[in-house]
């Protein structure tokens, strides 16, 4: 049995090599999301703002921005783990780390860990930015970091599967728009499903990113769409199934072990 | 001897194709080993398997007494591993893909000087924080072998290494592995260079179709195949005719120069007699040393 102190080193490695990964290319991993969220809320709310109110008391923009910083921080932490297994994939490189001793334990733990600090970090630049423009006080804090850690792991997990499963960039780019961006566009960012007619609010209840992002707009408001309790239940039942089928995959070497 | 590396009745298929069809081989710790055959026999699989990249069939591997499957983490903190690919990693620069490698086997600042001393020894030092896309094809050959290298591992397998190399890394190269395996490593090495084999490696395996075809001490194998080499350059070469002549030896054309492979010396007589005999004019006949090309194409042939 390998020690743990070797384990820990390991894993500790493999995290800094993806954390150092997406940082090399800060500008397309950050800054480009960044920007994207900013020129969201500038032209929905320069377009929206004081003519509808979504919650009581709640302006246009302030509503936005949680669902906009969450919607960034979900789609970054799947483009992390996703982009950088398919990449190393077609580049042959994952060998490196299929030939040492790190476990698929270990092997997810890092990915995942990358995954969420890509996501925070983005997520964090735009709220930054955002209060420039608007003033944002946090209601319950534990919410906002307890959704926002959550809904990043989910996504990361999911971004692990999905890049285990895509062999060309092209199916990745799939994933990322029929299935990424329209749950993630039709989940409430830039609307209450209250807004909506009766069959598509059920519909938006089958979506798992509107709980991630009205759980994490609750800790921003004290109000939601619904309960944040039942939302956290949800996610995290979505983030224990998709661990349970990414730990499968990568313990069998589905599509990476011969 | 201890063991270093154990295949015991291994077999991998795909589909209905036999990609190794039951090989058993020990290779023994401080050996130079040559593990060769044609393209697509099943070395780079038999090397897949070891590495756990491809899981058997059937059958076990074992490097230094640890399963590959059951105990992988034990047997690949054994194995250093220089795939046959030109793979990089373009985020990184050499030293810190080094750097990287070694951390995944657990290996800190401890084990820096000995990345530095393995720059140093494949004349990587001066591309030391050079991004890996910059390198040119060689480079980054030596960087994958660095990469194998890197937590310091007793067996090395080197799979095909010096393909498209220029002539001095592959002095520099094997001058380091020589050293390594007087300091007791296990070195295994792939190569379609016969020669290179036969000048390095103590031992020799040679693999055909998926079947362990040859196993001996390099001289003994050539040896044992082959007393002498007869070359005979032939006025108007005519190769149907003179293999149906000479259908009892063991022939190859290459060049336009017939090369007979001469299980005793006795044979060069009847070689002259039967081509005197058919009136087949030689203008130029040459003994040579039998060396590991023409055994290997013996025991590789259809």
């Amino acid at each position: 049995m390998i020690n743990w102190k070797i384990q820990l080193k390991g894993t500790w490695t493999l995290l800094k090599k993806e954390l150092l990964r997406f940082w090399r290319v800060v500008f397309q991993t950050v800054a480009a999301p960044v920007i994207t969220g900013i020129l969201y809320l500038l032209i929905f709310s320069h377009v929206l703002d004081g003519r509808t109110e979504v919650y009581a008391g709640v302006s246009y923009s302030a509503f936005l921005i949680p669902g906009l910083i969450m919607m960034s921080l979900l789609q970054n932490a799947f483009a992390n783990s996703s982009s950088s297994l398919v990449q190393s994939k077609v580049m042959g490189n994952i060998v490196f780390i299929l030939l040492t001793p790190i476990t698929y334990i270990q092997f997810f733990i890092a990915f995942l860990i990358a995954a969420i600090v890509r996501g925070l970090f983005v997520g964090l630049t735009i709220y930054l930015l955002a209060s420039f423009y608007i003033d944002l006080p946090i209601m319950y804090p534990g919410y906002v970091f307890s959704f926002a850690i959550l809904g990043g792991a989910l996504l990361g997990t999911f971004g692990i599967i999905a890049g285990i499963w895509a062999d060309r960039f092209d199916q990745m780019a799939a994933y990322q728009n029929f299935v990424i961006m329209p749950l993630s566009f039709l989940s409430g960012v830039f609307y209450s499903i209250h807004s909506l007619p009766p069959f598509w609010q059920k519909i938006s209840h089958f979506n798992p990113f509107f709980y991630m992002i009205d759980g994490f707009r609750y800790g921003f408001f004290g109000q939601s769409d619904t309960s944040p309790h039942l939302s956290f239940l949800i996610v995290l039942t979505f983030f224990i199934i998709l661990t349970g089928l990414s730990i499968k995959l990568l313990k069998t070497g589905y599509k990476l072990r011969g | 001897m201890e063991k270093a590396i154990v295949f015991k009745n291994i077999k991998k298929s795909y589909g209905s194709v036999q990609a190794v069809n039951g090989i058993n081989l020990t290779i023994y710790q401080g050996e130079f080993f040559g593990l060769l055959g044609p393209n697509g026999a099943g070395k780079s699989t038999l090397i897949n398997m070891l590495a756990g990249i491809v899981k058997s069939t059937s059958g076990t591997i074992k490097a230094m007494g640890f399963d590959v499957e059951k105990n992988y983490q034990e047997a690949r903190h054994s194995l250093g591993i220089v795939p046959q690919e030109l793979v990089f990693d373009p985020f990184f620069n050499v030293r810190e893909m080094l750097r990287f490698q070694a951390g995944y086997f657990g290996k800190g600042r401890e084990n820096y000087d000995w990345i530095d001393e393995i720059l140093e020894r494949l004349d990587l030092t001066e591309k030391a924080f050079t991004n890996m896309r910059q390198l040119s094809g060689g480079m980054k050959r030596r960087a994958l072998i660095a990469q194998a290298l890197a937590h310091r591992p007793p067996i090395i397998v080197l799979d095909e290494p010096t393909a498209g190399v220029d002539v001095e890394l592959r002095q520099r190269l094997w001058a380091f592995m020589k050293d390594l395996n007087q300091s007791g490593h296990t070195i295994v090495l792939t190569t379609h260079y016969l020669e290179e084999a036969e000048n390095l490696c103590k031992r020799i395996a040679m693999v055909n179709r998926g079947k362990l075809v040859a196993l001996d001490d390099t001289k003994k194998l050539i040896r044992k195949n082959s007393a002498k080499n007869l070359n005979i350059k032939i006025d108007n070469l005519d190769e149907q005719k003179i293999l149906k002549i000479l259908k009892s030896f063991k022939v190859f054309i290459k060049n336009e120069i017939l090369s007979i492979s001469l299980e005793n010396l006795e044979e060069l007589n009847d070689i002259i007699v039967l081509l005197k005999k058919n009136k087949i004019k030689f203008f130029d006949i040459q003994t040579t040393e039998p060396d590991l090309e023409k055994v290997f194409l013996q025991m590789t042939k259809k």
